[in-house]
């Protein structure tokens, strides 16, 4: 096949060298595609099944990896930042199950109670970022561990003794602190059920999905604002920025705490489509799975569209589904499928920040094979001649 | 009008000092509307500083500020930040563009000006949710576009353009604000092809004529006779003259800027031809090299032992790809020998241990390490390199270095080349242009190079640093019989240095002439494959 390729490619060289570029920019996606396209039919599971998941999961997720993009266009990178919204959208969960405030008034109200807590987080976040710039990655990962810390300390001990919490069935039976696993069976898929329909056995979330359209409107419109174009300028080049006189500091701080605050209000989506809530668990791979995922639909360290949301959903998710299966159908070991999905995760993400590096000296030394292409082509011209 | 009562900008007995060295002493100028201004003076001799204090850079405050008076229009002013500056109506642009890569002409037109449309959600959240008003953006950038008279593509991205229309975009930039009364354009083209250079003083007469009043610093001194009303030159931290340019010449002004009479022929012939044997030492043949801006095509070419090379050409043309493409700084491909055993391409290192050395023409980036002093400057590569100025203990497992050693190197050559500096431990940072060229060729000396490639030795610094730098280079040259390839963009040092002189263009040798050849003929050779 490569030799068939090659003669192909020999007399319109510029076809083939854009097909070649399209492949290599999207590697990780195609890579994704391949592995999708073996593991479902191996899996053997139903397309109406393998649809239905696929669509429970764009509901779920989708609103969380759009909270990224916001930091990505103001030059920050993948942003862990986004684990300590998700920990106000928790907190605020936990409160309403306290006051027993259920369905889409209780999530309305969770969002509210995780506004002020996502803000105090992001700009706290953002300052330390400020500190750190070109090491926003990193640094916010470590970050979300320290978050962790202080959010245990506050649900595991101050919530209950020094924060009332009324409902003991939340409460861990020694009279302080919020058990293991809070339940939200009572707002369990409100939204998704909101207005859902069903279309050949395949249910359609339609609220949940008019919520992440909003949302992607939302996103549109403000790449056009002023703040928008000033976090993109910001991104490309913070001295120029600084020199024409915009508030770069301020305004990376802005566009961390909008991404905390949607990542507090993805992390209540997703929860209430689960229907519980693991309080010290729930938020500590999401952001993980949040930028793989992201990275898995082609975006990268720079730069990141809607388009990759959604796709990076779709593909990572699909793999989630059919990996356990088609594992176990392999091996006859269910645990290797399981084992499978989480080391993927991390080979994405490292794969996809090598890719980048990668890409960008490969883009420099573009030019310089073109250069040595002509050359020997005009040496050997001039040798035939 | 009121001009005719205050002139729009006054200069007013201007003093000031850094760290106690005084850099200007008593500046006055003035300058109507309209006016072109012309500033030259060799390098230190203060004119950024005084750029700086016009323009209100936060360096002036930082180094406690400046003595004497600047008025606009007759009233007192006194900028803390160069925002005050351009809301006064000064514009300045940089040498360094300041420019979005990835937005396009008109978005870095307007950058952070943007026209907005009021949206709902700017009532609630302030004016940063506005939206842009992207037919206005356009419209802006087209009516600055046009005021240049410079044709450039609104809507290009500026990673894609070239060097040119960068720079012409930051001067659209500052003719899109309403207010602008005085531009000062700090060496606007010094990175600019001759045609689009033609072009920019037609745009300055254009702007003048329109009443902006224009400061143009330039080396090229026939640019500031073609299109200035006068000009101002400075020495020392002194304006020496103020002149119309109607009533002097280019001869004058040097005489002025140096303070004595600069003797043009100094060609090399009577002091006799160095060293020259017909043994070839390097042989390069068939050298591509990707250095953006500057790229080299299929060149082939000898060098001759103990010989000065010059290489000349115009700017873009490839003759700075050689030296930094020989030398590993940039891709580049073909075959290089040096005294007939290969030398790798793509490895720094392996040029250095084969005692070739280069003194770059990116002396802040490539050639000094800023932050250090003098001696390690000076010393650190020959140390790396050579594990000179080492002193070995317990049979060499344990190197310390040599201070004594390094502080008298660094002293001599302070002395050989004339560095003006406070000690041998300054920082490199705190020199002038001019010295911190000087602290490179010692570096490259103190290597005991066996082939030393130089590229553009005198790029930026003034006339009388020039002949020293120069000098030491032919005495380096004859008295050690070092091979030397010079590149260099003024043909005429070329010609007062060189033996031979190879032009490049298009990438491409375009042909090696003797250095006592006429102009006519290096002019011919240089244009010949320009692309």
């Amino acid at each position: 096949m490569s030799a068939n390729n090659k003669q192909s490619a020999a007399p319109q060289k510029k076809g083939g060298f854009s097909l070649k570029n399209l492949i290599l920019d999207n590697t990780v996606p195609i890579m994704f595609i391949v592995i999708c396209a073996i593991c479902i039919p191996v899996s053997g599971f139903s397309p109406s099944y393998l649809i239905n998941e696929i669509m429970t999961r764009l509901g779920r997720n989708s609103f969380l990896i759009l909270s990224l993009l916001i930091p990505i266009m103001a030059g920050m990178g993948l942003n862990f930042g986004m684990t300590l919204g998700a920990m106000a959208g928790e907190i605020g969960l936990i409160f309403v199950s306290d006051w027993q405030i259920w369905g889409i008034p209780g999530m309305i109200l969770a969002m509210i109670i995780s506004i002020p807590i996502s803000v105090a987080l992001g700009v706290l976040c953002g300052k330390i970022l400020n500190q750190a710039k070109g090491r926003e990655m990193v640094t916010s990962y470590i970050m979300s561990y320290f978050i962790n810390g202080i959010y245990q300390l506050v649900v595991l001990y101050l919530m209950g003794s020094v924060i009332p919490i009324i409902h003991s069935s939340i409460k861990l039976p020694r009279g302080y602190g919020i058990r293991n696993t809070v339940s939200l069976l009572q707002m369990r898929q409100k939204l998704d059920e909101l207005l859902a329909v069903n279309i050949k056995g395949v249910r359609i979330p339609v609220a949940t999905l008019i919520v992440i359209a909003l949302m992607c409107l939302l996103i549109v419109w403000f790449r056009r604002t002023k703040l928008g174009q000033d976090m993109r300028a910001v991104g490309q080049d913070m001295q120029v920025a600084e020199d024409a006189g915009i508030n770069v500091e301020r305004t990376r701080i802005i566009s961390i705490v909008i991404s905390t605050v949607l990542a507090g209000f993805g992390m209540i989506i997703y929860l209430q489509n689960m229907g519980n809530l693991s309080t010290y668990s729930s938020h500590s791979q999401i952001g993980m799975f949040c930028i793989a995922a992201l990275l898995v639909g082609g975006a990268s360290v720079d730069h990141a569209s809607i388009g990759n949301v959604f796709l990076g959903v779709i593909l990572f998710h699909t793999m989630f589904i059919v990996a356990p299966k088609a594992g176990a159908v392999i091996t006859g070991d269910s645990m290797i499928g399981e084992y499978f999905r989480v080391f993927v995760s991390y080979a994405v993400i490292t794969i996809a920040l090598v890719m980048y590096e990668t890409k960008k000296r490969k883009k420099k030394s573009q030019a310089a094979e073109q250069l040595q292409a002509d050359q020997q082509a005009a040496g050997a011209d001039g040798k035939g001649a | 009008m009121n001009n005719e009562a205050a002139p729009l900008l006054e200069v007013r007995n201007i003093k000031k000092s850094f760290f106690g060295n005084q850099v200007l002493t008593d500046i006055n100028f003035t300058l109507h509307e309209g006016e072109v201004m012309g500033f030259v003076g060799e390098n230190g001799a203060g004119k950024s500083t005084l750029m700086k204090i016009l323009f209100g850079m936060d360096v002036i405050r930082e180094t406690g500020g400046y003595e004497g008076d600047v008025l606009i229009y007759g009233k007192k002013v006194s900028f803390q930040t160069p925002f005050d500056a351009i809301h006064a109506g000064i514009g300045m642009v940089h040498q360094e563009f300041s420019l979005i890569p990835g937005f396009t002409a008109a978005e870095n037109i307007v950058l952070n000006r943007e026209p907005v449309k009021k949206s709902a959600a700017s009532e609630v959240f302030g004016d940063r949710l506005n939206t842009l008003d992207y037919a206005k953006i356009h419209g802006t950038a087209v009516s600055s576009i046009d005021k240049m008279g410079v044709a450039i593509d609104p809507d290009m991205v500026i990673s894609q353009m070239p060097v040119g229309h960068k720079q012409f975009t930051e001067i659209a930039r500052e003719l899109s604000k309403e207010n602008l009364k005085l531009l000062i354009l700090d060496e606007p083209t010094a990175v600019l092809t001759e045609k689009e250079a033609e072009a920019l003083l037609e745009s300055i007469r254009g702007m003048s004529s329109r009443g902006i009043a224009v400061i143009f610093i330039t080396h090229r001194l026939q640019e500031i006779l073609d299109v200035c009303d006068k000009v101002v030159v400075m020495r020392d931290g002194f304006v020496v003259k103020e002149t119309p340019s109607a009533d002097t010449n280019i001869s004058e002004i040097t005489r002025w800027m140096v303070g004595r009479s600069v003797d043009n022929a100094s060609t090399r012939k009577e002091e006799g031809s160095s060293r020259q044997s017909e043994k070839v030492i390097m042989t390069i043949r068939n050298l591509w090299v990707d250095m953006p801006g500057e790229t080299v095509r299929d060149v082939n070419l000898d060098v001759m032992e103990g010989e000065i090379l010059g290489i000349g050409g115009l700017a873009g043309q490839g003759k700075l790809g050689i030296p930094n493409g020989i030398m590993g700084l940039y891709e580049a491909g073909g075959k290089v020998t040096l005294n007939g055993e290969d030398i790798p391409l793509n490895n720094p290192r392996a040029c250095l241990n084969a005692k070739l050395a280069f003194v770059s023409e990116d002396r802040r980036g490539v050639g000094l390490l800023l932050d250090e002093s003098l001696e390690w400057n000076v010393a650190f590569p020959a140390m790396q390199v050579h594990n000179k100025f080492l002193k070995n203990y317990m049979g060499g497992l344990v190197k310390w270095r040599d201070e004594k050693a390094i502080e008298e190197v660094t002293e001599k050559y302070i002395d050989e080349l004339a560095i003006k500096c406070t000690s041998s431990r300054q920082k490199a940072r705190e020199l002038s242009g001019g010295n911190q060229q000087k602290v490179c060729l010692a570096k490259a000396f103190a290597l005991e190079p066996g082939f030393l490639f130089v590229s553009e030795p005198t790029r930026g610094i003034d006339v009388g640093a020039k002949a020293l730098v120069l000098d030491a280079l032919r005495r380096f040259n004859r008295e050690s019989g070092v091979t030397v390839v010079m590149i260099s963009s003024e043909l005429e040092e070329l010609r007062q240095t060189a033996d031979r002189i190879a032009i490049v263009s298009g990438g491409r040798i375009a042909g090696i002439l003797p250095a006592s050849e006429s102009s006519e003929a290096f002019g011919a050779l240089m244009v010949s494959q320009v692309i």
